[in-house]
């Protein structure tokens, strides 16, 4: 059994049997990571390059220890303080890199499909950490995976994703891999922040009401808001948006069920979620945290172990 | 297709090896079983289930490792292998090891799980039980201390131990 690709750029490239064998694969590694010795020497003959070319603490983190758990070698690279300032492309920073001999990449970009470009001018397996506003594959699959663990299962389960879509390439991710395993997915947030046509193109609810929606799902996905990335202003104000679409202690309460509570962080704590539901019992956003090492431990096994063929 | 060991055989050879467990463990106080995944942990169960019988009373401590993590043959152009599950909830440190596989071939597989066994802590002695040990194939320095049946068969020759549990019915053939 091996993944039907050779890269991971995206969760759209990947099939159902891709997804299954990944979360087969992390729940071992799971297990790996709660041993005295935690670590494994399966990569030890491998150099992993962590290229960021935008700022990050989790997935960067999350990343390194994955493939030091491994057994890889781990060169970091960040854009600041780099040539890439002195105006040098992309292929050419990559290709002085691996020509280092380097045996994978893995790369956040700002730049949508950066590294879909990349793949096509070099020869090893590339894992997308985040391109602009497209895709964030390792996310969406450390979120299904929490859910699975969660709930038991991701099929049939109403996930609710909340907030920014239009800019979040983490709702693009889990739009994908929640349809690919048969959930049901709702997309909340103000029209501004809603692509159109959602419906039509990726088989999801649309809804403007949180509360409703949230009265709906199983789990709320809860985004945050990606200033970064809006150039004109999309809503009033933070306290505004988060007068109508904050998720909050008094909103759980008055709903008639208990529902799970995930965020990809970071948090803007009393924007999107409030603290005390983000530090309550109903929130596995550590949980996603920690599951986040053993599904990329997964992914980097999966694709290194595909490179002689 | 040829039949080494019946069913009954099977059976009478489990037998044998648990009492040569008991002759050498005793109470089983300082000893942990681990079978290896994947098809070494259905003889662990059937000795773990036969030494429950003979012993009454006696806690076993019993475990099952993967090797895949360590296998020395990733990324040298074999199929990738999907890890089974792996669980030895007890600590092996100072512990009496017996490892348990259906078939000693190469040696490989033992070596892989001496090394993961190693990252659960140290034992104050590892031994290796297998229902069949094929000779004259070993391409690592590996013996069994408790063998099932000791056999001679080529490389192109394939040796495949069948259990109830997972094929319907109990049985060591060559094909």
């Amino acid at each position: 059994m091996s993944l039907s690709v050779n890269h991971l750029l995206g969760i759209r490239g990947l099939k159902r049997q891709d997804i299954e064998l990944i979360f087969q694969t992390a729940d071992q590694f799971k297990e790996v990571l709660q041993r005295p010795i935690k670590k494994v020497p399966t990569l030890r003959d491998t150099t992993i390059v962590n290229l960021f070319f935008e700022n990050s603490t989790r997935t960067r983190i999350s990343f390194e220890l994955a493939e030091k758990r491994l057994g890889a070698d781990v060169v970091n690279f960040s854009a600041s303080g780099s040539s890439v300032s002195k105006g040098e492309t992309l292929i050419d920073t990559v290709n002085n890199i691996l020509s280092m001999k380097v045996d994978m990449v893995v790369m956040r970009h700002s730049a949508t499909g950066a590294p879909h470009f990349l793949s096509k001018h070099i020869q090893v397996p590339i894992v997308n950490a985040g391109d602009g506003i497209n895709e964030h594959p390792t996310q969406a699959l450390l979120d299904a995976f929490s859910i699975r663990e969660k709930l038991g299962a991701v099929t049939g389960k109403k996930i609710a994703i909340c907030g920014d879509i239009m800019h979040s390439r983490v709702a693009l991710s889990n739009i994908y891999c929640l349809k690919q395993l048969g959930a049901e997915v709702t997309v909340v947030g103000p029209p501004t922040l809603i692509p159109k046509h959602m419906q039509e193109a990726l088989g999801v609810n649309v809804s403007y009401d949180i509360r409703e929606t949230l009265e709906w799902c199983d789990v709320a996905n809860v985004l945050r808001i990606q200033l970064e990335r809006q150039n004109t202003p999309l809503f009033s104000s933070l306290r505004e948006y988060s007068l109508a679409y904050g998720v909050n202690r008094q909103l759980l309460d008055s709903l008639k069920k208990e529902i799970v509570i995930m965020h990809p962080g970071p948090i803007n704590r009393g924007v999107e979620l409030s603290s005390d539901v983000a530090d309550s019992g109903h929130s596995i956003i550590l949980n996603q945290v920690e599951n986040g090492v053993a599904v990329r431990m997964a992914v980097l096994y999966l694709l290194a172990g595909k490179k002689e063929h | 297709m040829k039949t080494i060991l019946s069913g009954t055989q099977v059976a009478i050879t489990v037998d044998r090896l648990c009492h040569q467990l008991i002759e050498n463990h005793g109470d089983f106080s300082q000893t942990a079983l681990i079978g290896l995944q994947p098809r070494g942990i259905y003889l662990a169960d059937r000795i773990y289930n036969t030494l429950q019988k003979l012993l009454p009373g006696v806690k076993i401590q019993y475990g099952r490792i993967d090797i895949t993590f360590y296998r020395d043959d990733f990324n040298k152009g074999k199929a990738l292998h999907v890890p089974n599950e792996t669980a030895i909830d007890f600590s092996i440190e100072n512990k009496k090891v017996v490892l348990i596989d259906d078939v000693l071939y190469t040696g490989r597989t033992t070596r892989s799980a001496l090394d993961a066994m190693l990252d659960f802590g140290r034992p104050s002695a590892v031994e290796l039980l297998v229902l069949i040990d094929r000779r004259f194939t070993r391409e690592l320095p590996i013996q069994a201390d408790y063998t099932g049946r000791e056999i001679d068969a080529v490389n192109s020759e394939n040796v495949k131990v069948r259990w109830k549990d997972r094929d319907g019915h109990d049985d060591v053939i060559i094909e």
